[in-house]
């Protein structure tokens, strides 16, 4: 009997991924980036959102090496005089907590819908699928306007900054749950006309088991692949709602509210403040879609290479 | 009684033009431990009455007439959920293609643990204990190691076994097989042909094999029943059918059927000339008489009944001219 760990070091997966440099690399920056957000505690030389330490006159001192550098802070001060890097950290790890939280519900819907839309058919997909197009009409950017607006006026400024986090989770993972749904509700019109899901019919299987038992775990590959893509998706959408200022407050920031805190000093010639989160977005967003490509490549058996 | 009766059994399609009528009129019997054999070209309605006892006709089909009892209880009215305690538990099916009919990503150990759960309130480890005995039944060596494989690590004998054992769990009266042998190589075929007998026997079970192989029904069958165009129009023991069929298009069936004799120019195998025809614009008449030699006037106006023939009870055709000295 081999072990599961036997299997795995055997798989065509790990194989795949000895031989492709992208993908090490990318999962190399990748897994170092979630460590970083994870330990961002840890690792961060300064604690950002404790005001006691953070003294406004070292406001704007640019990254270490630059002429008027502070060895102190490594990547320099934004304008309220915290140390850019550990509010880099701080900020990654929000933007991992938000893209990866709204993943997740959006995956939840979305298979949901897709799965008995996909099984069902007929009036019931109709119906369903009606009502993800008019989901996919609202773009991510209006309804968090609309929702933001809605619980800023309702709970206060003060309040929504504590419920943002929860808050652009759901609008983000509400706006984004159609595509898991069509993709899901195709994959799964492919699996229910094979023969097993008629097997499994004769055997007396009802269909919510033959659903989430059968059909689902059949449908999963092409889930897994849109799932890394919808993670930098969901990043850079708190990105640009933050940047809009409609995201996390500044206390609080993500990179996209850093990005647009250090937007507005831009032109007085304090350039890291814009240009190190932004770097950072980049390159997370890059990893994670390159592992995207590799893995849809990896999980189609038309591309199998031997 | 009869533990299976299908009675004038009638099922439909709704097509965008009308009903399509895929079995017209269709009645049969099986009896406990009987093993009854359907025969017939592709699209003649053999796997459709198989689903039709089932109750699992695939839309937009249904049964638009008739009865299926089944122990003295009407399947054909039962709810989705009382046929669902019927399907897997007291009648199992098999089907053609054991590539296809497993799970690919469950184990064979959690799909059968998930059929005999779906029907009786026992545990995992029961349940496992049932499946593994199964599988010593349909001769599976080192069952206890099996259960925890994937259907790609068997070859294709072996997932048909493992179906056969599936079907056989929950101790069933009926099994119906859906041309189980097609997709599998010669000797495969004789294997579990040889397995499906002595495990009928072994388990007092009824079998209703459906297939276009007479030579399978010939060997495996004890009663056949041939089927034409949605109807059934010729029924009879086994052994009488193979060695003295009466219907032109079994008589053509069986001359189809290449001999053990030399095979040169003159030996040439005898085919039935033309193909069915489409469902939907089958001439007024004998649904067959396009392609029979004996075709007469009667043929291409009146419908034939199925009739008793000869001595035999079991011996019933629907021919306006066998047994009136002309066939």
């Amino acid at each position: 009997m081999q072990t599961k760990r036997q299997k795995f070091k055997e798989s065509y997966l790990l194989y795949s991924f000895k031989r492709d440099k992208v993908a090490m690399v990318s999962f190399t920056i990748l897994t170092i980036f979630l460590l970083a957000a994870l330990f961002a505690p840890v690792l961060a030389p300064y604690d950002p959102y404790d005001t006691a330490s953070i003294d406004i006159m070292d406001s704007e001192i640019p990254p270490s090496w630059v002429a008027d550098g502070d060895s102190r802070f490594f990547l320099g001060t934004d304008i309220m005089g915290r140390d850019l890097l550990s509010t880099m950290l701080y900020g990654l790890r929000i933007s991992v907590m938000i893209g990866i939280g709204a993943v997740i519900l959006q995956a939840i819907i979305g298979i949901g819908v897709g799965l008995v839309s996909g099984y069902m058919g007929g009036k019931v997909d109709a119906i369903l699928m009606r009502i993800a197009d008019v989901q996919l009409s609202f773009s991510t950017l209006m309804v968090a306007i609309i929702v933001s607006a809605i619980v800023q006026l309702t709970f206060g400024v003060g309040r929504y900054e504590q419920l943002a986090v929860p808050l652009l989770v759901v609008i983000i993972g509400i706006a984004e749950w159609p595509q898991y749904a069509r993709t899901v509700r195709a994959s799964v019109l492919g699996e229910k006309n094979k023969e097993y899901v008629e097997a499994a019919r004769v055997i007396g299987l009802d269909s919510k088991r033959i659903m989430f038992s059968h059909i689902l775990p059949n449908s999963l590959s092409p889930v897994l692949v849109i799932s890394t893509v919808q993670v930098a998706n969901a990043v850079m959408s708190e990105a640009a709602l933050s940047f809009l200022g409609l995201g996390m407050p500044v206390s609080r920031p993500s990179i996209g509210s850093l990005i647009n805190a250090g937007f507005e000093y831009i032109f007085s010639g304090a350039w890291w403040l814009t240009f190190f989160p932004a770097i950072l977005l980049i390159i997370f967003i890059l990893v994670i879609n390159l592992l995207g490509d590799w893995l849809r490549d990896v999980l189609n058996p038309k591309l199998y290479k031997g | 009684m009869a533990l299976l009766e299908v009675k004038n059994l009638e099922v439909s399609f709704a097509l965008r033009h009308g009903d399509l009528v895929a079995l017209n009129d269709v009645s049969f019997t099986l009896d406990k431990r009987e093993r009854l054999g359907v025969v017939g070209e592709s699209g003649a309605g053999k796997s459709v009455t198989g689903f039709a006892v089932i109750n699992l006709i695939s839309k937009p089909g249904r049964i638009t007439k008739g009865e299926i009892l089944f122990d003295g209880k009407r399947l054909d009215q039962f709810s989705e959920h009382e046929m669902r305690s019927i399907r897997g538990n007291h009648i199992s099916m098999i089907f053609q293609d054991p590539m296809m009919t497993l799970n690919p990503v469950l184990t064979v150990g959690t799909q059968m643990v998930e059929t005999l759960r779906a029907h009786r309130k026992i545990s995992k480890a029961e349940a496992e204990k049932i499946a593994i005995k199964k599988l010593e039944l349909v001769h599976i060596p080192s069952p206890e190691r099996r259960l925890s494989q994937y259907p790609h690590e068997f070859s294709g004998g072996m997932r048909q076994r493992i179906i056969i054992a599936i079907a056989l769990l929950t101790d069933p009266a009926i099994i119906i097989a859906d041309e189980p042998t097609t997709a599998l190589d010669v000797t495969i075929q004789a294997e579990i042909m040889d397995l499906l007998l002595e495990l009928c026997d072994a388990q007092d079970m009824a079998l209703m094999l459906i297939t276009h192989d007479l030579g399978v029904v010939a060997e495996v069958t004890e009663r056949v029943m041939v089927m034409y165009a949605g109807k059934v129009i010729e029924t009879a023991k086994t052994i009488d059918l193979v060695r003295n069929p009466r219907h032109p298009y079994t008589k053509g069936l069986i001359n189809a059927l290449p001999g053990h004799g030399e095979c040169d120019q003159e030996n040439r195998l005898q085919q039935i000339p033309g193909t069915m025809p489409n469902l939907t614009e089958i001439a007024p008449g004998c649904s067959f008489h396009p392609r029979c030699d004996y075709c007469q006037d009667i043929c291409r106006s009146t419908v034939p009944e199925l009739r008793q023939i000869g001595e035999s009870k079991e011996r019933w055709v629907s021919c306006h001219l066998v047994g009136k000295g002309q066939l």
